[in-house]
């Protein structure tokens, strides 16, 4: 046996194998150049390969949509579903098997438009998912249609005289649901702040939502500051317990302290929607239940052949 | 008889009967469901078959002494097994007169129905009340009804200061004598049901029973003797919702995810009441389509799932149907059909849901559909759907109905083995190069993948995709993909038996049907032979794909026609011709796939057929050139 080959059987046998980053690549991705989609993608299979997650013990869960695709490019179990319903199956994955780590991918139309009632109970489930939303402010690979968050007067395809509405603030709607235990957010311009917000997101055990804002390169290069150039409308929130902000975000947006623990703290933060978009981690409380704990401790581990015993005296209650 | 110390046996005329059925009515909350559950019991103990249907109101606090208020249960009583709820009520007990116009006018009652109601309505201060209980007497009177004005409530007042809280029991006791029940076990019944009160209250309860037996053997001078056997083996007796529920325990399913939706819900309600003990949950999702999200999820994840509901909720289902068939994910979705469309009748049968499960999907999207014809196949059935949607990697649709769901059946009781759970999940390390769409050519199978299985990371996609699970455009990838989801059907089919005929093997006429109709149809079909018709039945317990040989069978009968409960054109509607005639839903799809031409006779009253209407429907097909 050649050295080599010794050195990777041993390593199988004892469980010692490395993960490197191309353990975590799936297919080749097929994203418009440009797309913040990358950077998140890139983001994750960093943080799997840092940890060194097995990668069958994880599971992507999508929608429809460029964001979407991402379980496709990512090599570990993933599930590509339809539009709008990613948070039930994410859900339905870790009822069932809360061994397992469960990722969420979604656009904005995705989970906030026809995924809205999903979004709204899923934050409340506090089922133990990471979910990132990558928030484009556009529908895109419908082409160009107007979405919860595009901001008002954009012209888009269904809006060509811009669009009439204001807006959705997802970042207070969110604090004003019951058990949200954990939520940022972050921009793909910004790599080092997104992957530690990533990670904190992975590590936090309950529903861990992070909303991602980025430009489609294709149609929505405007948002958030011409060319993606980004000048002002964000602040970063600085706190102990938060994402660390590097010297360097500091030349290129305000700064203010934050406490992540202040719920009413993060919902004012959460409400300067005029001046300031928020780059941090607004809210975490790690003290809520997660839903699977709480749903499972009502169920006795029992064996099959006791199960049959308790069946059976179930029966007895119906027999004449 | 062995009788209850107190009392005597004084002469009255024994009436032999093979069968009867008795309904106890009243307002909501007088106890007329208790005390009618009570005497089923003792029915059943004493050995009779039986099938009950509960009255229930569509409100949760109805106005009293009103149609709508009307609350009770209907039994029927048999020496011989029972598969449905028969034909005309024969005894009717009511506590008013507008309880007994309900039953009137939902064409309940035989005409000759005996009635014993509460007579203190005669006497009522209100004018309007005795008014229009007279007229609702002296109507039944002249059609023939046999009535017995009895002071129910003033007796119960000797015994007792609120009559509402024991003239169930009096009338218990009235029917108890009746039915020459064993007043002995009648008595450790009511004595169990109150069993966490005072041995005050279980004997006042004995009491007022007693009382309404003697009541009832000064005022009828009859009794009616039902010959009983008592059980050679071990019966249950169950709702068609707790036999789901149980069964789907038994099935091995562990997980349940479901929204609220009449008439399904009490199959969920009896799942929260076991699954707690059986190490199992139940999910109340924020909607119907998180329900079937968070079961396929579940599913795709290797927990045994479940999620039940009704039309509407099926309709909203409908994308996750296809994801599902899309996906080759197994995945049991029971489906307790009410009456459409939208809203409908939602407390009421219909079995019009057949099409819609069928084909509701965008696309081509193949699934198996079974339908339980009785109670005690509601239990059974879960196990074989769990089985097919595991081995085939397939949606199975289990249509049951609103009749079969609040119906209670005795059955033998199910023999229970560790055998009918599934194997323990596969965490086995997926060689490298296992595709997770590995389809077998000839029969579509290809071997399910479960997340944790080390070496199988693929992505499951409700894109069209290749045996690698990866996107895929490619027009022949496409067609294969399709054939090979069809082809699992065939392979099913093929394992399936050719159904069996009730009655005469060939002759003039065959009824087809599926679901609970099969009950009231074979009875029909025995009166029909006793008069030398040669007729024959089957029932399809599985609609898709359908059992072999139908064809073969078909070509043994001169006519052909199926009997359910959706809505078809009638013949004899002026504007009806062979252009313009709209047929029943599973006559449309045996037309199609035998071109045989099947006539149907399809009612959508809210209610199961009797089996006398459905004797004259097909008396009247058979006189029909």
């Amino acid at each position: 046996m050649e050295a080599l080959q010794l050195e990777e059987y041993i390593e199988e046998q004892c469980e010692l194998k490395t993960y490197t980053l191309e353990d975590y690549e799936g297919d080749v991705p097929r994203w418009c150049k440009g797309c913040g989609d990358f950077g998140i993608l890139s983001s994750v299979q960093k943080l799997l390969r840092d940890d060194q997650v097995a990668p069958e013990s994880v599971v992507a869960v999508s929608g429809i949509g460029c964001s979407s695709r991402f379980p496709h490019y990512l090599n570990t179990y993933g599930f590509h579903g339809i539009h709008g319903r990613a948070m039930t199956i994410a859900t339905g994955v870790k009822l069932g098997r809360p061994d397992l780590k469960v990722l969420v991918t979604m656009g904005d139309g995705d989970c906030f438009s026809i995924g809205g009632g999903h979004w709204l109970h899923s934050m409340r489930y506090n089922t133990d998912l990471t979910v990132i939303v990558m928030d484009n402010e556009i529908y895109a690979l419908t082409k160009n249609q107007v979405s919860p968050t595009t901001h008002c007067g954009t012209s888009t395809n269904t809006t060509p005289h811009g669009a009439v509405l204001k807006e959705m603030n997802v970042l207070s709607v969110m604090l004003g649901i019951t058990n949200t235990s954990f939520l940022a957010q972050t921009a793909s311009w910004t790599p080092g702040h997104l992957d530690k917000t990533i990670k904190a997101a992975w590590n936090h055990k309950g529903t861990s939502f992070v909303r991602v804002l980025q430009k489609c390169p294709i149609f929505s290069p405007q948002a958030f500051g011409q060319d993606g150039k980004v000048k002002a409308p964000f602040t970063f929130l600085r706190d102990e317990n938060g994402i660390p902000v590097d010297k360097v975000f500091e030349k290129m947006a305000p700064v203010i302290d934050h406490n992540c623990k202040d719920l009413d703290a993060a919902k004012k933060i959460a409400m300067m929607e005029e001046t300031s978009s928020p780059l941090g981690l607004l809210y975490h409380n790690p003290s809520i239940p997660t839903y699977e704990e709480s749903l499972h401790a009502t169920a006795d581990k029992i064996t099959p052949e006791e199960k049959v015993v308790r069946l059976n005296e179930e029966l007895d209650k119906y027999t004449i | 008889m062995p009788h209850h110390g107190v009392l005597t046996m004084k002469e009255s005329k024994k009436i032999k009967l093979d069968e009867h059925i008795v309904e106890f009515v009243c307002d909501a909350g007088e106890g007329a469901q208790k005390a009618a559950v009570s005497f089923a019991k003792v029915s059943a103990k004493m050995g009779n078959s039986l099938w009950t249907v509960e009255i229930i109101p569509s409100e949760i606090q109805p106005p009293p002494h009103t149609m709508g208020s009307t609350s009770g249960n209907r039994i029927r009583l048999s020496s011989k097994t029972v598969t449905n709820g028969g034909n005309l009520t024969n005894v009717v007990v009511a506590f008013n007169e507008m309880n007994l116009l309900s039953r009137i006018k939902g064409k309940m009652l035989a005409d000759d129905v005996v009635v014993i109601i509460d007579n203190k309505w005669a006497n009522d201060p209100d004018e309007t009340i005795r008014k229009q209980y007279r007229e609702i007497l002296d109507e039944l009177k002249a059609k023939g009804a046999d009535i017995y004005e009895v002071p129910i409530e003033e007796k119960t007042m000797t015994l007792i200061d609120n009559p509402q809280r024991g003239k169930n029991m009096v009338a218990l006791g009235m029917l108890g004598y009746l039915y020459t029940r064993d007043m002995d076990i009648l008595a450790d019944e009511i004595r169990s049901i109150f069993k966490k009160k005072s041995k005050e209250i279980q004997d006042n309860n004995v009491a007022l029973l007693t009382l309404g037996y003697e009541l009832a053997k000064e005022t009828i001078n009859f009794q009616y003797v039902i010959e009983s056997t008592p059980f050679k083996v071990p019966m249950v007796a169950m709702n068609g919702n707790e036999a789901v529920a149980l069964g789907a325990v038994a099935a091995g399913f562990e997980h349940c995810s479901m929204y609220p939706i009449t008439p399904a819900t009490s199959a969920t309600h009896a799942l929260s009441e076991y699954f707690g003990r059986m190490g199992g949950i139940v999910h109340q999702a924020e909607d119907e389509i998180a329900a079937i999200g968070v079961a396929l999820g579940s599913y795709y994840a290797g927990r045994t799932t479940l999620t039940i509901t009704s039309g509407p909720g099926m309709a909203l289902k409908t994308e996750f149907l296809g994801l599902t068939v899309m996906t080759e994910t197994p995945l049991v979705v029971v489906n307790v059909q009410r009456g459409g469309p939208s809203t409908g009748l939602p407390t009421k049968i219909e079995q019009g849901d057949l099409l819609s499960s069928l084909f509701s999907t965008p696309g081509d999207a193949p699934k198996v559909i079974m339908a339980p014809t009785d109670i005690e196949e509601c239990y059974h059935v879960m196990i074989t759907a769990r089985k097919i949607a595991e081995e085939f990697r397939m949606l199975v649709i289990v249509l049951t109905d609103a009749n079969l769901a609040t119906g209670t059946q005795l059955y033998p009781r199910p023999k229970l083995s560790t055998e009918s759970f599934p194997p323990p999940m596969d965490m086995s390390p997926i060689p490298v190069g296992t595709k997770p769409y590995d389809w077998d050519e000839e029969t579509g199978l290809s071997r399910r993948i479960i997340p944790g299985q080390p070496g199988g990371m693929c992505r499951t996609t409700s894109l069209n995709h290749s045996p690698e699970g990866k996107v895929n455009h490619d027009p022949d990838m496409n067609q294969k993909a399709h054939r090979m989801r069809s082809r699992k059907l065939m392979t099913l089919q093929k394992s399936l038996k050719k159904p069996e005929v009730y009655g005469d093997k060939e002759g003039d006429l065959l009824v087809v049907s599926w679901g609970s109709l099969k009950g009231p149809i074979d009875e029909a079909v025995d009166n029909l032979r006793k008069e030398g018709k040669k007729v024959g039945a089957i029932s399809l317990q599985f609609l898709s794909p359908f059992p072999p040989g139908l064809k073969e069978i078909f070509s043994k009968y001169k006519k052909v026609m199926v009997v359910e409960l959706n809505y078809s054109d009638d013949w004899d509607d002026p504007m009806v011709n062979e252009d313009t005639r709209r047929y029943s839903q599973l006559s449309m799809l045996l037309r199609s796939h035998t071109l045989v031409d099947v006539d149907c006779f399809t009612r959508v009253y809210g209610r199961p057929l009797m089996p006398m209407e459905i004797y004259d429907a097909l008396s009247k097909r058979l006189a029909q050139k």
